[in-house]
């Protein structure tokens, strides 16, 4: 059955609402408009306005709430537009509910669960675009996800409410309208990576957004005789390090492709964990394909130039091979 | 009784070795089955028999090299009943060819590295390789990004170590690079000094193409998006189709259409050298189906296990060159076929177009064809049908 990422992420919401009746949810538009990119419509009629409920634009405001609800009982999902209006509730996400286990001595546990969008690649330009994921995941007492595939976008919802501390999940834009033949949605888990393609030359190693172009990669590389592994990080905070390590002691060679900014960046934390765990396997320097060092530009041929491409995956792999093959 | 003997895997093969049997006496071998591999020249071919029956008697012993030709086994035909003879003791094998006890091929005529100006660069995985096997780094060139030493490096140097001491079994990869050479040059040899070529070059407008396969790939899920090559391949299997005179062989002093098109794709190999084996019924192929041949050929041909019917069958060969740079390729055809298309690097062009200047992505092709089985205004059609059929893309879908 051809299901889209959208809908996916719908459902999940749906199914969670059904089985549990502390399952609320609050942000922008997420109520009457059915969510800006549609992924809880119909969900005000069937659950009515106590669990499904608009919020006014104040990020700090409704994060806040979904602390609140979370502290006294309920499973809060805050839906936030896109990663950069998150920065608003940083203090909310970052001082409080990060903090609140450690500082309490335990006594509290926050089970909130937040969605954002993330990413370019649809002209929303410099304030819609970014990829602001790898901050969250610099930030202790908080668990961050970012489901790849239609599979993650169902799956990672249920473990995410079952988790007792924060967890932080973001929707690349771009996949929304992908879709992919999935037999059943079921949930998946929170804590490992997973490798998408097995490959014996060079591993790639990507998330969210980026998954695709890694796999396109590979499939033309694959051509040019050259096998890649392709691993899907799917977890950015805690990071699943032996996967990649165990993959990279197979293949020798490591490219890291994030869609975020190169300086101080998370495929600079990947291959900082290579070069500590892995260093005597590797055969060439670990290589990274990122966004260029500007705001997303809004011109479609600027913003697709600004982002990693699949062509950029591809030298970038060559150029770990000298003269072979 | 039936015999089933070495099949000859291309033009330029008059003999091969036994690696492997995959049935024994008394299987059933359906048609098609894979029986056996056998080491040539250019792989290690995973031979199928295309009659049924029960195998009597395997002749051939592993390790054996043999002449094109040579019943390698008998089967008893279905109905007639399986000979229970007692198995002959198989002959003292000659043994398979050694290599040379020199190392043979490149290596030993690779030039002693230059001394860096820096100290040596040497892969953290590859100076641990060579300390545990002995081999001293400073004395291996490298080939890795920047000239470094990187593992197939220590591994090569180590091999041919070894070589010099210990027998191997097996071909090893320099020794069939050297033998691979001595097979192509036989092949090409032999195609320039019989076949007048004659070549025809167009440029392909491969805007409506390209733009088309981006809207259809960006509607299906990663394993099933296709690459611009199995576009060409397929465009060039419907337009072999319908020009006949390129889909054949010349044999006997007369060409011989074949009945199906069974496109080779040209496959440069690491540590050199090439394949071009075929995939089957091109223009009957969707092309999800063509990209997931074209894929696992590709794998198989760089791991050495190709089936003799891909290696056998060609009918036309396409050699696409533009993933190294060039812009077009004037192929040699592969004897006793009689045409071979080639693609360059598609490039941006500025182009006049409905008396307007437009940008374009273009790609030249060009057609290397035998002039005893066609002309060139045959050759021109040709060439100019497959540009057609990549202007309206999906006609080719299937």
């Amino acid at each position: 059955m051809k299901t889209s990422y959208r809908t996916a992420v719908h459902d999940a919401l749906r199914d969670a609402f059904r089985d549990d009746p502390r399952v609320v949810l609050m942000g922008e538009d997420v109520g009457r408009y059915g969510g800006t990119y549609a992924a809880s419509k119909g969900l005000l009629a069937e659950f009515g306005p106590e669990r499904v409920r608009d919020t006014p634009l104040s990020e700090l405001g409704f994060v806040g709430i979904g602390i609140g609800a979370a502290l006294n009982g309920l499973r809060p999902i805050v839906e936030v537009m896109t990663v950069n209006f998150s920065l608003l509730a940083l203090d909310q996400i970052v001082n409080t509910a990060a903090a609140l286990r450690h500082m309490s001595g335990g006594q509290f546990s926050v089970p909130l669960v937040v969605r954002m969008a993330t990413g370019a690649g649809r002209q929303l330009a410099a304030q819609h675009s970014h990829s602001l994921e790898p901050w969250y995941a610099h930030i202790p007492g908080i668990k961050v996800v970012a489901p790849a595939t239609v599979e993650d976008a169902y799956g990672m919802l249920g473990p995410a409410l079952a988790d007792p501390d924060p967890v932080v999940i973001f929707e690349h834009v771009q996949l929304y309208n992908t879709s992919a033949d999935v037999e059943a949605l079921t949930p998946t888990d929170i804590s490992r990576a997973a490798v998408r393609r097995s490959g014996t030359d060079v591993t790639l190693v990507a998330y969210g957004g980026s998954l695709g172009k890694a796999l396109d990669a590979a499939n033309e590389l694959s051509l040019a005789g050259i096998d890649c592994e392709v691993i899907d990080l799917r977890v950015l905070r805690p990071l699943d390090d032996d996967t990649i390590l165990e993959s990279v002691r197979k293949t020798h060679r490591a490219v890291v492709i994030d869609e975020a900014w190169r300086t101080g960046s998370f495929a600079a934390e990947i291959m900082a964990r290579v070069m500590e765990g892995a260093f005597y396997d590797l055969d060439a320097p670990v290589a990274r394909v990122c966004s260029a060092e500007v705001p997303i530009p809004y011109a479609k041929h600027l913003e697709q130039a600004a982002l990693p491409q699949t062509e950029a995956i591809v030298t970038a792999v060559q150029g770990l091979f000298g003269e072979q093959p | 009784m039936i015999e089933f003997k070495m099949p000859a895997l291309g033009a330029d093969m008059d003999e091969g070795t036994l690696d492997e049997w995959l049935v024994k006496p008394g299987d059933k071998v359906t048609r098609g089955q894979i029986v056996a591999v056998v080491e040539t020249t250019k792989a290690a071919v995973e031979i199928e028999c295309w009659q049924e029956g029960t195998v009597s008697e395997l002749i051939v012993p592993v390790g054996e090299t043999v002449q094109v030709g040579t019943v390698l086994a008998t089967l008893a035909a279905s109905g007639e009943p399986a000979e229970e003879q007692p198995r002959r003791r198989s002959r003292p094998a000659r043994p398979a060819k050694k290599p040379a006890s020199a190392p043979s091929g490149p290596r030993a005529t690779r030039t002693p590295p230059a001394v860096p100006q820096h100290r040596r660069w040497v892969s953290p995985a590859a100076r641990r390789l060579a300390q545990s096997l002995g081999v001293n780094v400073d004395t291996i060139s490298g080939t890795g990004p920047q000239g470094s030493v990187i593992i197939s490096d220590v591994e090569q140097a180590a091999d041919s170590k070894t070589t010099l001491t210990k027998p191997r079994t097996k071909p090893a990869a320099s020794d069939r690079a050297a033998q691979m050479r001595k097979s192509i040059a036989a092949a090409m040899g032999r195609s320039k000094r019989e076949i007048p070529h004659y070549y025809l070059v167009d440029e392909i407008i491969l805007d409506a193409a390209l733009s088309w396969l981006i809207a259809r790939n960006a509607q299906r899920s990663i394993d099933e998006r296709v690459l611009p090559a199995a576009l060409l391949l397929k465009a060039v299997g419907v337009a072999a189709q319908r020009f006949g005179e390129f889909n054949g062989f010349w044999r006997d002093d007369g060409f011989q259409p074949a009945s199906g098109v069974h496109v080779g794709v040209g496959i440069s190999l690491r540590g050199g050298g090439l394949v071009a084996p075929a995939i089957h019924d091109v223009p009957e192929k969707k092309l999800g189906e063509l990209m997931d041949d074209l894929s696992d050929l590709v794998a198989r041909a760089r791991s050495f296990s190709l089936r003799s019917s891909e290696m056998s069958d060609p009918t036309i060969t396409v050699t696409n060159l533009g993933d190294q740079g060039v812009e077009a390729v004037f192929g040699i055809i592969y004897p006793p076929q009689v045409a071979l298309v080639g693609f360059g690097r598609p490039t941006q062009q500025v182009r006049a177009i409905d008396g307007g200047i437009r940008i374009v992505s273009a790609v030249q092709a060009t057609l290397a064809a035998d002039h005893r089985a066609s002309d060139g205004h045959r050759g021109a059609l040709f060439l100019s049908a497959i540009n057609e059929l990549l202007q309206e893309p999906d006609l080719l879908e299937k």
